[in-house]
């Protein structure tokens, strides 16, 4: 029998990236806040440089909940299923995988709120892929410019505006939508191999720019500046220099008083009332159940355990899941197209030991619709992504580009030789939801509590492989203006479990093609908002982590607003 | 650290290339308790392993003899400097098998045993006792699959052990392999450092391998706070 505890004003599920960031507006209302967390409290201690546990043996996530449940695959529905990945992509703590991700923190670009319009306009709907789901968002960048500027000042973005209202500065991304004011701190330092390759871009004519970063380029906050380590992939920060939630907007939140986390709380049901509204949630800590009344609730946790939830809230209002009665959870799910990377050998060392991932040169001069796409075979595009931060294994595991064996004598000398002469690259496509792409509940395999693990069904479509071929062209030439004396082309892979999942609760004003409102709010239990990638139509090409914090501290300043309509009903 | 990419003239292996300065080889050869004995030419690639008194956690004795020979052919010692059995990379996995590796031990059992049947019927004798070649055709039979006798297949035990031979080459030295930093002196990996300036980031400029640990940073470690 749960054990009932005293009720909150709003519940949020998962304290990651999106439930830290919307608890602050929550609390510092003076809403009541709970936060039920899967994972513990990590620090500095535990973020050490060790690439062994980090990036080969997948601590912390390897031990944690998330890893109980990995998602299974199958590429369609008559497809066998693809083998079942030994990790989870993303993590649970305090903070969730804001705390060991890259920390590229993006806007997204005006087109990507408007493709099917703007396609529509420059190029006629016959260019919108056949059987995409693919929809304008509700409302466009402008809407979201005073959130995205917010965020990048509570959680601590770095970066180098390319367009404040409308003046372009060519020291940023020229092809950015207006935004109100810069960065609040200068962008990431270039290293000597950024700046090699910045300098062959704009030798080709195109516009190299540093990304923007959730990592402090200087003192900001209480916090200092990055101390360019090499172990942020996949590690935590131990000077706090990463922008995580945990050390950002879930410390604020807590100053208030009224924001009391929870940790390992396992969330396994949303539960309503008669009326489908949503009463609050149940949750399993060290083998006893418990249910946490609220008047609101707020579902944070990643794509995959978003739908999932729902799936598994069944209840007399919603026989087929909660938020589910027009059947569209788990639909117009898409995963990032990241592979089909190009790997590059110089004659030269790039000395790129040290960094960040997200320390580096982007180009957007082939992303969305900044280029014409009249002469081309798709719509949308992709980022170029060139960073620092080299691990000896990794190293160690490079290609031999056919130029020796991969292992004895030979291959001893060829890495001793070409360990620092080789990098990867980051590309970033868009990627569209389609009809037969989605997620539900698999059939036969649950986690140890018996629950069944979310099912993904998906594959990329033509657009994909398309821009995909497309943007390793554009790749190679880069590389080869930058004096590569051999490129390897990396194969696009498919939609498998991912850190970009977008997607499965859709956001839009159509009830019938989405999950929760322009609000981030079911269409259907009103009290019930969602929070994350999972409610994003369009990926653009680019970070999705940005905009669902936006997202969320939207979500969250609209329950404040309403809160005597939605949570006091 | 400066041209490291640049071959030796003589074929000799230069400890500057390393990283290491000749006063460091004396200081360190001196802890060891050999101090001045060695000639810097002789010391230089195998730089001496600590004794090992240390049981086997996982495997045979046999199994681990098989291995070590295995991890010596993969990253062999030669005018490159040590290998991966200088490194302790079978320690490495020995120690792993019986903790984060576990999930392979059935495999090492299976395989080292299929190793030695095959160099048997292939070649003659057990792989220990095999000469450098034929160990090498041995794992070049098992790389492309010629090799009989694997359960489900050659090439799956000899990825195994390569992945496995890497890791212990190449990884921090708190898991018992890449000892002495002989995998991060190989690629030139300076070490960890827990900060690192635009100076050393520049390009040709690799700072100098500072042969640190993760764990030699009382931070990161149980005792330190």
């Amino acid at each position: 029998m749960a054990q009932t505890l005293p009720p909150a004003d709003v519940a949020i599920v998962g304290v990651g990236a999106v439930g830290g960031v919307a608890a602050l507006p929550l609390a510092r209302a003076g809403l009541v806040v709970v936060g039920l967390e899967a994972g513990p409290w990590l620090g500095p201690r535990d973020f050490a440089p060790d690439e062994l546990r980090n990036n080969v043996r997948g601590w912390p996530q390897s031990a944690q909940k998330a890893n109980r449940e990995v998602p299974t695959h199958r590429p369609n529905a008559s497809a066998p299923y693809s083998p079942r990945r030994a990790i989870h992509p993303m993590m649970n703590a305090v903070g969730g995988t804001s705390l060991h991700y890259w920390g590229q923190s993006w806007r997204l670009n005006p087109w990507d709120f408007r493709v099917v319009s703007e396609t529509t306009r420059r190029y006629g709907a016959s260019r919108i892929p056949p059987g995409s789901t693919v929809e304008d968002w509700p409302f466009g960048l402008d809407e979201l410019e005073p959130y995205y500027d917010n965020v990048e000042r509570e959680v601590g973005i770095s970066g180098q505006a390319g367009n404040i209202d409308g003046t372009i500065d060519p020291r940023g991304n020229i092809f950015e939508g207006p935004r109100s004011r810069s960065y609040p701190m200068p962008p990431l330092r270039g290293s000597g191999f950024t700046e090699h390759m910045a300098d062959a871009a704009r030798g080709l004519g195109w516009h190299p720019f540093p990304g923007p970063a959730a990592i402090t380029s200087e003192a900001y906050d209480g916090r200092p500046g990055c101390v360019f380590h090499g172990f942020c992939s996949r590690g935590g920060c131990h000077v706090d220099a990463k922008s995580s939630t945990a050390v950002s907007t879930i410390p604020k939140a807590q100053e208030t008083g009224d924001f009391n986390i929870l940790t390992h709380a396992h969330v396994t049901r949303i539960e309503v009332d008669d009326d489908g509204r949503a009463t609050g949630v149940t949750f399993i800590r060290d083998g006893q159940e418990y249910f946490q009344p609220a008047r609101a609730v707020l579902l944070a946790s990643y794509t995959y355990e978003n739908v999932r939830t729902l799936l598994l809230s069944t209840s007399d209002a919603y026989p087929r899941g909660l938020a589910n009665n027009h059947g569209q959870v788990g639909r117009h799910y898409f995963s990032h197209a990241t592979g089909a990377g190009v790997t590059a050998l110089f004659p030269f060392e790039l000395n790129n030991w040290y960094g960040a991932a997200a320390q580096g040169v982007a180009v957007d001069d082939w992303a969305d619709d900044n280029f014409d796409h009249a002469g081309v075979d798709f719509i949308g595009g992709g980022n170029l992504w060139i960073y620092t931060e080299r691990r000896p294994i990794a190293a160690a595991r490079m290609d031999t580009f056919g130029r020796a064996p991969r292992w004895g004598s030979e291959w001893k000398a060829f890495i001793r030789e070409n360990a620092d002469r080789w990098t990867n690259t980051y590309i970033q496509k868009t990627t569209l939801p389609y009809e037969d792409n989605y997620l539900d509940l698999d059939p036969e395999v649950t986690d140890p509590l018996g629950f069944p693990v979310c099912r993904i069904t998906a594959d990329f479509k033509d657009n994909e492989r398309r821009i995909a071929a497309f943007m390793q062209e554009r790749m190679v030439e880069w590389f080869t203006a930058a004096g590569a004396i051999d490129t390897i082309r990396l194969g696009l892979g498919t939609m498998g479990p991912s850190t970009h999942a977008y997607g499965g609760t859709r956001m839009g004003d159509d009830p019938d093609t989405n999950v929760v409102d322009r609000w981030g709010f079911s269409h259907e239990a009103g009290n019930l908002g969602v929070l994350g990638a999972s409610v994003m139509g369009t990926s653009g090409a680019r970070n999705p982590t940005l905009t669902a914090q936006a997202l969320a501290w939207r979500t969250a300043e609209h329950l404040v607003r309403n809160w005597r309509t939605i949570g006091e009903v | 650290m400066a041209n490291r990419s640049d071959d030796p003239p003589n074929g000799e292996p230069q400890p500057e290339k390393t990283g290491i300065s000749r006063r460091e080889l004396l200081k360190r050869a001196g802890m060891a308790g050999a101090a001045g004995a060695l000639p810097l030419s002789a010391a230089a690639p195998a730089v001496p392993s600590e004794p090992a008194q240390e049981p086997f956690e996982a495997l045979t004795a046999a199994e681990s003899d098989t291995l070590e020979a295995i991890v010596a052919r993969l990253i062999p010692s030669d005018r490159n400097g040590p290998g991966a059995m200088e490194a302790r990379a079978a320690h490495y996995i020995d120690r792993a098998l019986a903790g984060p590796l576990a999930s392979s031990r059935n495999a090492y059992a299976s395989g080292l045993a299929a190793v030695d049947r095959y160099a048997e019927e292939s070649r003659g004798a057990p792989f220990i006792e095999l000469g450098p070649e034929a160990q090498d055709a041995v794992l070049g039979d098992m790389e492309f699959d010629r090799a009989t006798g694997f359960n489900p297949d050659s090439s799956t035990f000899f990825e195994l052990v390569r992945t496995h031979t890497i890791e212990g080459t190449f990884c921090d030295p708190y898991y018992g392999g890449n000892a002495n930093f002989v995998g991060w002196d190989l690629i030139g990996y300076p070490g960890v450092r827990t900060v690192v300036t635009a100076d050393e980031q520049r390009m040709e400029r690799t700072p100098p391998s500072n042969r640190r640990s993760a764990y030699d940073y009382p931070m990161f470690t149980k005792g330190g706070a």
